[in-house]
């Protein structure tokens, strides 16, 4: 089945102006808290990783007319449908029917601390040297892929700098599709704004992304 | 099945309340979550961590030259001195904006964001306007936050691709040479650690 992400939007136009809000607006609703927090602490079950989750966000069909916790409300329910621990007949009756899947951990109140603070580090130790240098002019792959993957469009096919060798890290398209950490070189990698936008963009322009290796080849 | 009458009255609930409210009760009844530690990443996130975290940081980089070196060094380690570690923020990168240079975050895939030093991110921030444009037109989105850039000065966008998370360290207003670590983190905005806003002068406080 094609993949289709909903949530690549880097340059693409027609969305109008910025609406600013507030320092200390958080959540605008009572229902938004509880979605994150259903979120994190079924993170905690280690029935899936983030990259899989935010592949469940983006393939959303109707990503791009949702508001953001909405988005991760769909995101659950997909996940937690494709995993088998509930079924789509329980959401729509809002109580189980079937008995419980094991799964590796509950989160309790006195672990939340704990957890949060400690995160998900996805640096790894190298296995090989890096394939770039400082300063290496590279390229980054052209065709699009048929998975979840963190190249955004306005960014395929062009050529930067590498700025900064970030270590090895968990490679989010391969942790997304299940493959395990399969970790990568991390750079991040600089492009004139002229490189991405031609004539239209400003003097002085440049944007960085970090890109593990298998995006990038030599320029 | 008439013994799992209702408690409550959720007729006064829309769609989404409804929705959400079947999904934790499904979940609880499950045993896969613990209704008390949902009570608690809720307080976390509303009460504990936010933004001025983040603003501690700019202002002791402001008034201690070596924590700024080190900041800008190993930003990890260097926030983690003051207590401020972990998810969405496992691995960090300072960037200080100077007369010359102005840095701008953004993340035009999702939402990444540097909860342990900003909080969640505000709903602009993951908004398709600001993550369409911002990488395209920085000065325009700037513009629309009131920040008006000399126009030789480089603007860098930061797109959190991966899970590296980007803090802006604003320039520090003039005028502010007898100000103590504290009153100089009231003059940290969210925004200018962001990159769409500047610190603020003590008379804008």
């Amino acid at each position: 089945m094609p993949y289709t992400t909903h949530a690549d939007l880097g340059g693409r136009p027609d969305f109008g102006p910025v609406e600013q809000n507030a320092e200390d607006s958080v959540f605008h609703a009572a229902w938004e808290s509880r979605v994150l927090a259903l979120t994190l602490a079924m993170g905690a079950t280690g029935c899936w990783n983030l990259d899989m989750v935010r592949a469940a966000r983006e393939t959303l069909p109707d990503y791009l007319d949702l508001s953001y916790y909405e988005i991760w409300l769909g995101g659950l329910e997909e996940l937690l449908v494709a995993k088998s621990l509930v079924t789509a007949e329980e959401l729509a009756a809002g109580r189980a029917r079937h008995p419980p899947r094991p799964v590796s951990g509950i989160l309790t109140a006195d672990q939340v601390a704990a957890l949060l603070a400690k995160g998900s580090p996805t640096e790894r130790t190298p296995s090989g040297p890096a394939r770039y240098r400082l300063g290496q002019r590279v390229v980054t792959r052209a065709t699009p892929v048929d998975h979840h993957t963190r190249l955004p469009d306005y960014l395929r096919g062009r050529t930067g700098i590498i700025e900064r060798i970030l270590g090895p890290h968990v490679f989010a398209d391969s942790h997304a599709q299940g493959l395990g950490e399969d970790p990568q070189w991390l750079y991040t990698v600089v492009f004139e704004g002229r490189e991405l936008w031609g004539t239209e963009a400003a003097p002085g322009h440049r944007v960085s992304f970090d890109a593990w290796q298998p995006y990038l080849e030599p320029a | 099945m008439g013994h799992e009458h209702e408690h409550v009255d959720h007729s006064e609930l829309s769609e989404i309340e409804r929705r959400v409210r079947a999904l934790e009760t499904v979940l609880t009844q499950k045993g896969y979550i613990d209704p008390a530690a949902l009570e608690v990443l809720i307080d976390t996130y509303q009460t504990k961590v936010g933004p001025r975290n983040g603003a501690r940081v700019v202002a002791r980089a402001w008034v201690d030259r070596a924590y700024r070196d080190r900041l800008l060094r190993d930003a990890t380690s260097a926030i983690a001195e003051l207590g401020y570690t972990g998810r969405q923020g496992e691995h960090m990168i300072a960037m200080e904006n100077t007369p010359g240079r102005h840095n701008v975050v953004v993340c035009t895939l999702c939402s990444c964001y540097p909860w342990p030093v900003l909080g969640l991110p505000p709903v602009w921030y993951k908004s398709a306007p600001y993550r369409s444009r911002v990488v395209r037109d920085p000065r325009g989105v700037l513009l629309e936050f009131g920040v008006t850039l000399p126009p030789d000065t480089e603007i860098r966008v930061w797109d959190s691709s991966a899970e590296v998370r980007y803090l802006v360290i604003p320039e520090r207003p003039a005028g502010t040479d007898g100000l103590d670590e504290e009153a100089l983190s009231a003059l940290v905005t969210r925004d200018s650690m962001i990159g769409t806003g500047l610190a603020r002068t003590p008379a804008e406080v």
